[in-house]
């Protein structure tokens, strides 16, 4: 068994343990190719002798043709996230808390021209959120690895336990994906999910790609918001056979800010 | 030595009586942030550092300033600042402490400080930070005292003692190197994306620090009869002079590059700084008056300055020019360097900073404990000298 597959069942079993999910998950990282074509998948020049360079890493895109076909659904995934993750909302852009928002195409690629841009990119609005990058500055920049990156997928997580609140990630973080609890967010929660903490005052926070939900085997919950519609896909970037690979490898994406050598796991197809 | 400090006239005691009530109002409005958050404050989630973080990175200049006495002392055997060098070391003591209580007041989480040190991670500027500040901060308490001590027993210093004095010459260099690396090693803000921010805080550092010398100097010389000497003072303002001019060379290096490269992204900051941004049909200048004082004052000393009379023949001149160096410098590095840097950010949306009265509030405080500790130990210093010449 190789050895990104052995990670990858790691997580899997998580999900077999909670005895939920197991099929959201398979295709989820596309693993009904491993566990159905077992044999398949090591084949003779097969990936027994190379597991790929990182193992799994989740990654995710956003297919702005569908949202600009249904633009409802930008608000529903963005709702979606606020109420699993019991996000306050503070009616204040000085202290607000957002883990995914919407935005225009000139504010989420800054770094692309908008000049005589085509209409339908112009009037649509972005999701971002953070990127989960491979190579994260604020991860870097964290003193006490209060934000770091999980070796078996990838994902850009926070211990809100050990923030110490110093707010170098958000200095360091080119995407603005960061927020600071300026005073305690409990009050502004609107609607509470037992199922996930809140956060206290005086620590940072960001999406996490929903680590506590892939867990159980489920999608996150902005790509769950958007189930059938293929407004979001959600995968592992390093299967081939997996739906995000095989959407990456016929369209053309973009990445925010992809120059300054973060490697962004979150594509957009405009 | 420390009972020299329980003896003064009654302008001592008055001017520690004003510091202690701006100390107790800095406490004060501290409990409210402490028991509310940071929400008290002017910073966003745009702006996410403000007054606290910039005043550090301010005062970590003037703590490096003291080696431009402690280097032509020791190294060059200079003995014209035999006299002053104990206080550039006392005022490194000083800001240091100011620097750790600004840093402790920006934390949203206070009380898990010392994460820092229970997972120490070498792959962030923060933690070679806590190093350096704390080494430095360390020597110069252990250099002052041990140095100070002999001279009033009028013996030589213990010959281990010169190890740590040499040691704290590169330290006072680190930290103003590290303090720059907080910002400059982060992609995606463009304004502090420069080699040359370490070098243009060592220069300011080495203008600011002696310019506060010189100024507590001509005050001792009013109010404790201590002279530092002629000599060592003309010495000082030239260190500022060269300081400062190559601190003006360096800003204007990143002016050129910004408007001749032409890219924005390394001139948004600078025209919001001195033009105002103009962005969506609003125009955002908040700091522009403050630059435009920060060149006046800057150009204006550096002339005073260059007026023989004015640095050699006349005190007021003398003093005038370093508050206005010193001044300059606070604004550009205390104010605009960081604010300016979050200015627009990373999706190119401009929030403004305007500091609370609260969080002015506490930076005054902390700014009142700086100059608590640096009259304390000033007034030792001075008592020890004026016990030796009786």
């Amino acid at each position: 068994m190789d050895n990104q597959r052995r990670k990858f069942l790691k997580l899997a079993g998580a999900a077999a343990l909670a005895g939920i999910g197991a099929p959201t998950l398979v295709r989820l990282s596309s693993s009904s190719a491993l566990a159905a074509e077992h044999g398949a998948s090591a084949e003779p020049h097969g990936k027994t002798i190379d597991p790929g360079p990182q193992g799994i890493r989740l990654g995710m895109i956003i297919d702005m043709r569908k949202f600009t076909e249904q633009p409802m659904l930008l608000d529903r995934a963005v709702t979606a996230c606020n109420e699993a993750h019991n996000i306050p909302l503070i009616d204040s852009a000085k202290s607000e808390i957002k883990w995914i928002w919407k935005t225009p195409f000139e504010n989420a690629f800054p770094e692309q021209s908008s000049y005589h841009m085509a209409k339908n990119v112009k009037d649509s609005e972005f999701l971002v959120l953070c990127n989960h990058c491979d190579e994260p500055p604020c991860v870097r920049a964290c003193p006490t690895q209060a934000t770091f990156k999980l070796k078996t997928n990838g994902i850009v997580a926070m211990d809100y336990h050990r923030c110490i609140g110093c707010r170098f990630c958000m200095a360091a973080c080119p995407y603005g994906a960061r927020s600071f609890n300026w005073e305690d967010p409990r009050p502004y929660i609107k609607k509470y999910n037992k199922d996930f903490a809140t956060r206290m005052r005086g620590v940072v926070e960001k999406c996490t790609f929903c680590a506590e939900r892939l867990a159980l085997g489920l999608e996150p919950a902005c790509v769950e918001a958007c189930q059938g519609t293929g407004a979001m896909v959600f995968g592992d970037l390093n299967d081939g056979q997996s739906e995000i690979r095989q959407l990456l490898d016929q369209e053309f994406a973009i990445q925010r800010n992809p120059s300054l050598g973060t490697k962004p796991s979150v594509f957009y197809i405009v | 030595m420390i009972e020299k400090t329980l003896k003064g006239k009654p302008a001592y005691w008055i001017w520690l009586a004003v510091l202690g009530m701006f100390i107790a109002v800095g406490v004060a409005c501290y409990a409210r942030q402490y028991l509310f958050g940071l929400g008290l404050t002017g910073m966003s989630r745009d702006v996410s550092w403000g007054l606290y973080i910039s005043q550090f990175t301010f005062l970590v200049g003037v703590a490096a300033g003291g080696v431009m006495l402690v280097l032509p002392y020791y190294v060059h055997d200079y003995k014209a600042f035999g006299k002053i060098t104990i206080l550039g070391e006392f005022l490194a003591i000083a800001a240091i402490i100011m620097c750790l209580l600004f840093i402790m007041a920006d934390l949203g989480q206070p009380l898990r400080a010392l994460n820092v040190l229970l997972y120490p991670t070498p792959s962030s500027m923060l933690f070679y930070d806590m190093l350096v500040l704390n080494g430095y901060l360390f020597l110069n308490i252990l250099c002052g005292w041990v140095i100070l001590t002999a001279e009033r027993k009028q013996v030589h210093p213990p010959k281990w003692i010169y190890f740590f004095v040499y040691l704290s010459i590169p330290f006072a260099i680190s930290i103003h190197t590290v303090t720059a690396m907080l910002y400059c090693g982060l992609p995606g803000r463009h304004f502090w994306l420069s080699a040359i921010i370490a070098p243009r805080f060592l220069a300011s550092a080495f203008a600011a620090g002696p310019a506060l010398i010189v100024l507590a100097c001509l005050i001792l010389k009013r109010v404790a009869n201590f002279d530092a000497g002629k000599k060592a003072m003309n010495k000082l303002v030239t260190i500022i002079i060269y300081a400062a001019l190559l601190n003006t060379f360096f800003v204007l290096l990143e002016v050129f590059v910004g408007y001749y490269s032409n890219i924005p992204g390394h001139k948004h900051s600078i025209e919001y700084l001195f033009f105002g941004l103009e962005h969506h049909g609003t125009i955002y200048n908040n700091l522009v008056p403050f630059m435009w004082t920060a060149v006046v004052l800057n150009f204006g000393a550096l002339g005073l300055f260059a007026w023989p009379y004015a640095r050699k023949n006349n005190e007021f001149l003398l003093g005038l020019s370093c508050v206005m160096i010193f001044f300059a410098l606070w604004i550009d590095k205390g104010l605009g360097f960081v604010f300016a840097g979050f200015i627009p950010n990373p999706l190119h949306e401009i929030t403004e900073y305007i500091p609370t009265a609260n969080e002015i509030g506490i930076t005054l405080g902390i700014w009142a404990v700086g100059f608590l500790v640096v009259t304390l130990l000033f007034k030792i210093a001075v008592s020890v000298e004026h016990e030796i010449e009786k």
